[in-house]
């Protein structure tokens, strides 16, 4: 049967690993690649790393972290942050990456996931997707870390990435990230329903039973984390086990 | 030395670096005398299995890889051409595993492609060694063979719980159609067995 993923998510600034609550406020929690190593010892199935330096050395650091990852990580990463043209995109898997993940730069340019998907292929290309509510309680796409609100729907959107050729969707809701009060299970189950690709929950966790439930009710395939792992309060392998003995297929 | 079969089919670098970490010399190649000459062979693949066989066919490799007597271990797209027949392009394949290649039959729900983490069971082969029946390697594929006499691992897959070949040899032949080079400390031994046989 296969697995329910668990993902946890590094924020790369100048070559260490951040976090930021809300995206602001960022503490140091390392080298990326060594609690990228750390995790993959832990357990975690997949890595993604986003490079959230704005600067072009910054960049080029970033994709000598890649090439180091590639070198050193056994299982699958996703790389993202900032990649807005074909040539970025090549660049890291080049660097070794396995995917990469576009955000706002598909939402100004959509053709850019078809363009990437015809020459390396779905499986590369992983379409990050942040929604918020409006007041009439429907999902409305954010671009730039939700600081642009657009006026298209999130549905609309998600079908429309899955047919320009994206392998996954990395749907956070901007109403719940950040705030560890759990996910909207009923709009990711509704998302699950809707596509034939995979759908990766992101942020909102604060406890296990958060996971669990949009694995389960939210039907994800799989779920990504990142303050809950770096700050230590549960380590992967200790919530992976919490999921087995909650009957959700992970890899022990 | 192991040869890594360079024909142009997208990026081998996660093989390079999984043999890397083993410790193990290879070389990237498509020159029949260093490929004939290795201890291993090594024929990756990803993208369109038919575009695949096709570029194989084109430089004359398959003649060369069919005549090999060292262990030949061919990955994902890699296995698949080894198969006899596949659906991707409706073409001939090398015929060394006598199995046809299939697209998933997907039942309302599954998901195609079927990418992610799942078991592998029947293991029977020392590339197996030390393996656990159950134990999870990581897949990324939406075609896949069906079971035969060559079926040395089998995974099952969707709401109907089809089961496909994971792996297949055939005398010095080998395949797995997941990515041991992706596949954790899991796949990793794998790669080491095949290094031993």
């Amino acid at each position: 049967m296969l697995a329910k993923r668990i993902i946890p998510c590094l924020d790369v600034k100048n070559g260490r690993t951040v976090k930021g609550i809300n995206f602001e406020g960022l503490a140091d929690v390392g080298d990326p690649v060594e609690l990228g190593a750390r995790y993959a010892l832990e357990g975690a199935d997949e890595l993604v790393y986003l490079d959230i330096t704005a600067s072009k050395e910054g960049r080029s650091t970033f994709t000598r972290i890649v090439e180091r990852v590639a070198d050193r990580v056994n299982i699958p990463f996703t790389v993202g942050g900032g990649i807005s043209s074909v040539d970025d995109a090549a660049a890291l898997l080049d660097a070794g990456a396995d995917k990469i993940t576009v955000n706002s730069a598909a939402v100004a340019n959509p053709y850019l996931i078809s363009e990437i998907a015809a020459k390396y292929g779905s499986q590369f290309v992983v379409v990050a997707i942040d929604a918020r509510t409006i007041d009439d309680g429907s999902w409305r796409i954010t671009t730039h870390g939700g600081s642009r609100l657009t006026d298209i729907e999130l549905f609309e959107w998600a079908h429309r990435v899955q047919s320009l050729g994206a392998g996954e969707i990395l749907f956070t809701s901007m109403n719940h990230d950040g705030t560890r009060s759990g996910y909207p299970c009923q709009t990711y189950a509704a998302l699950a329903s809707a596509l034939d690709i995979p759908v990766i929950a992101s942020g909102g966790a604060g406890s296990v039973s958060d996971i669990a439930d949009v694995l389960t009710d939210g039907r994800a395939d799989a779920a990504l984390a990142a303050s809950i792992f770096h700050y230590g309060e549960i380590t992967i392998d200790a919530l992976k086990r919490q999921l087995a003995a909650r009957n959700i297929p992970v890899r022990l | 030395m192991i040869a890594i079969i360079d024909y142009n089919t997208g990026n081998l670098r996660s093989v390079e670096n999984a043999l890397n970490r083993l410790g193990a010399e290879w070389t990237l190649t498509a020159d029949p005398e260093v490929i004939r000459r290795a201890d291993r062979v090594l024929l990756p693949g990803v993208g369109h299995a038919g575009e695949a066989i096709g570029r194989l066919r084109e430089s004359g490799l398959v003649e060369v890889v069919k005549r090999l007597r060292r262990p030949v271990l061919g990955i994902c797209v890699g296995m698949q051409v080894m198969c006899r027949h596949t659906a991707e392009g409706d073409v001939e394949g090398m015929g060394l595993f006598d199995t046809r290649v299939r697209r998933f039959h997907s039942q309302p729900g599954d998901k195609v492609p079927h990418m992610g983490w799942n078991t592998i069971s029947n293991l029977e082969s020392k590339l197996f060694k030390g393996i656990e029946p159950g134990s999870y390697v990581y897949y990324v594929h939406s075609y896949r063979a069906d079971l035969c006499p060559d079926t040395i691992a089998t995974t099952r897959y969707g709401a109907a719980g089809q089961m496909f070949s994971a792996a297949l040899k055939y005398e010095n032949f080998y395949g797995t159609q997941f990515h041991p080079e992706k596949s954790g400390d899991v796949g990793e031994r794998i790669l080491q067995n095949f290094l031993k046989l």
